[in-house]
């Protein structure tokens, strides 16, 4: 049974800017039902009466107060950068998109 | 094709997407500071650079602003929501994802009413509101090299996370059906009564040109009479409440043009050009909408307690509405003149000149006479013409001190928008000072005299109603600068007539 199509991968794996080779595909293709199998599993077991779980732990109301904190020394930042210019990060360029 | 025409064929269906910069002290889920135009890069931290180990906190003050704008537009508050991710690779979000919300939004079902004058007098048109969420505000983009500065034909861009992470609530309308050829109207109606509410809340400094308050407008098209909508567009980037009719109008003349010659609507995003009141075809949607929602891991829910949602509930402010009515008797305005003045976005501006010390009749007529001409002129809103509404005050004493006439006025207010300083540093800087003196006018009297030979025999008859040429000649000759009460008691008396 094949739930993921050669297309929905190569859609997922263009979402994720992630270059795939044909045989790379079919080898995530396989992992990939393989979860997705685990996950019916467990929606078998899950009853109409289970809330889906987002969280492990049953916190709710976590916040802070609104106050500033000190931000990083910018010249610490931007030396982690792989290139930077007038005090930015400098990025490729971005095609197609606007 | 036009509006007016476009109409008779179609029936108009808008959607408004408004986005709002909370204007808290720290940024959403880390305490980075959201001062406006800081230096690049410089109020930034881990958290809201997404350097791996770093965990989100919200800011508790931002969520309660949201749940007040939800009370404020009669909204339920959900009791029960979560944050979630929205997936995306670009680099406004160094995550790659933004933290929004999706199927649990804070806020729902509202509404909106907003007063717009029709041929058959004001009508109330209710929008009504789908959603408010919270969620963060990207990064700031300068695309670099290429020809235009526009992404397209860059070589690269630069990145400025300052923006990255403040509070952003997103107000989604339902769609609004039934405006008619009054689409655009309703529309800036909706975005100018939303912002007068944002403020009253003091949630956002909401000023559409530094961009705390954006827009994006939906709209579609369908023929006369049919009961299946058109294709809708989005169009993005429309920044102050002109351009909001702007970007309707426009859209409905296009969108009626394409359906005219037997086109077809593409559902895509556009962007509006402030600068032609156009807009171009940006990404086509079923592309670019897979944004892959999930429950933020990183965030616990929020559980709204009545008791919470009732604290807040009792320290609302008066719906703008109510606080108008109280104005527009305060200042002695009519209902007419009250509804210019809001549609106008001005109703703060003349609260703030009066405060200052002009009285409601002058500041309205500066702000709705001469500054809405030059704003219009200068196709902006009149709140972004940059002038301070105490300046008007200044200006205004000045005339009635007998200090400035009308004119010399009008030359102080392109001082103003010039940023040359106040109404008094001005008036020296430019020489605008009245003259009044006997000495200095005569000569210019006595030339318009000595020019309007027929203007005066027909003054000596005794019709004073003819002075005006006389009066406006002198006008001309001292560049306005002349006292006008002064120079009319001048003529009469060079010429031994009776005042
Ligand atoms: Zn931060």
């Amino acid at each position: 049974m094949s739930k993921i199509t050669p297309e929905a991968l190569k859609h997922l794996a263009k979402l994720a800017r992630l270059e795939l080779t044909e045989a790379e595909l079919a080898m995530y293709a396989t992992q990939l039902e393989i979860i997705l199998d685990s996950v019916d599993k467990i929606r078998e077991v899950a009853a109409g009466d289970v809330k889906p779980m987002s969280h492990a732990v049953g916190l709710t109301n976590v916040f802070r107060e609104d106050v500033i904190r000190p931000s990083l020394d910018r010249a610490e930042v931007l030396s982690q950068a792989p290139a930077t210019e007038a005090n930015r990060f400098r990025v490729p360029r971005i095609l197609n998109e606007d | 094709m036009k509006i007016l025409e476009a109409m008779e064929k179609f029936d108009p269906i808008i959607g408004l997407e408004t986005h709002v910069e909370l204007s808290t002290n720290s940024k959403m889920f880390c305490g980075c500071s959201t001062e406006f135009g800081a230096e690049p890069n410089t109020q930034v931290c881990p958290t809201c650079l997404g350097l791996p180990g770093s965990l989100p906190v919200p800011n508790k003050t931002a969520i309660e602003s949201t749940f007040r704008i939800g009370l404020a537009l009669n909204c339920q508050i959900t009791e029960f929501s979560r944050f979630s991710r929205k997936n995306y690779f670009y680099p406004d979000m160094p995550k790659d994802f933004q933290t929004s919300q999706y199927d649990e939004p804070f806020c729902v079902n509202g509404y909106l009413d907003v007063l717009v004058p029709t041929d058959e007098g004001d009508k109330t048109f209710r929008v009504e509101i789908e959603r408010v969420h919270l969620e963060e505000d990207t990064g700031k983009l300068t695309h670099s090299g290429g020809v235009t500065g526009r992404i397209h034909g860059a070589d690269y861009s630069l990145v400025d996370y300052n923006r990255a992470g403040i509070a952003l609530v997103e107000i989604v309308t339902k769609p609004v059906l039934g405006t008619g050829k009054y689409a655009g109207i309703v529309a800036r109606a909706y975005v100018t009564e939303l912002r007068d509410l944002l403020r009253s809340l003091a949630v956002s400094d909401v000023r559409m040109e530094e961009g705390s308050l954006r827009c994006d407008v939906n709209l579609s098209l369908h023929p006369k009479g049919a009961s299946e909508w058109g294709k809708r567009t989005e169009t993005k980037n429309v920044n102050s409440l002109r351009s909001v009719e702007k970007a309707v109008n426009s859209e409905i003349e296009r969108q009626a043009d394409v359906l005219t010659e037997g086109g077809k609507v593409t559902q895509e995003t556009r962007h509006f050009h402030e600068d032609s009141g156009t807009s171009s075809s940006g990404r086509s949607k079923e592309e670019a909408e897979d944004y892959r929602y999930f429950p933020e891991p990183d965030l616990v829910p929020v559980i709204a307690t009545s008791a919470w949602v009732n604290e807040l509930k009792t320290d609302l402010p008066q719906a703008p509405s109510v606080e108008r009515k109280r104005l527009a008797q305060e200042w002695g305005f009519s209902d007419e003149e009250m509804r210019d003045v809001v549609s106008m976005g001005a109703t703060d501006l003349i609260a703030q000149t009066v405060a200052a010390g002009a009285t409601a009749q002058a500041a309205r007529k500066w702000w709705l006479g001469e500054l809405a001409r030059k704003a219009t002129e200068a196709e902006k809103d009149l709140s972004s013409l940059g002038i301070e509404p105490k300046h008007i005050s200044e200006l205004e004493q000045l005339v009635v001190e007998g200090k400035l006439t009308d004119k010399l006025a009008r030359q102080v207010l392109d001082g103003l928008i010039n940023k040359e300083g106040t109404p008094s540093e001005i008036v020296q800087k430019r020489n605008l000072v009245v003259m009044s003196d006997d000495s200095s006018l005569l000569p210019a009297i006595r030339a318009a005299i000595e020019a309007n030979p027929e203007v005066v025999a027909k003054v000596k008859t005794g019709k004073l109603q003819a002075l005006g040429p006389i009066l406006g000649a002198v006008m001309k000759e001292t560049q306005g600068k002349a006292d006008a009460g002064k120079v009319r008691s001048l003529v009469l008396k060079e010429l031994a007539v009776e005042g």
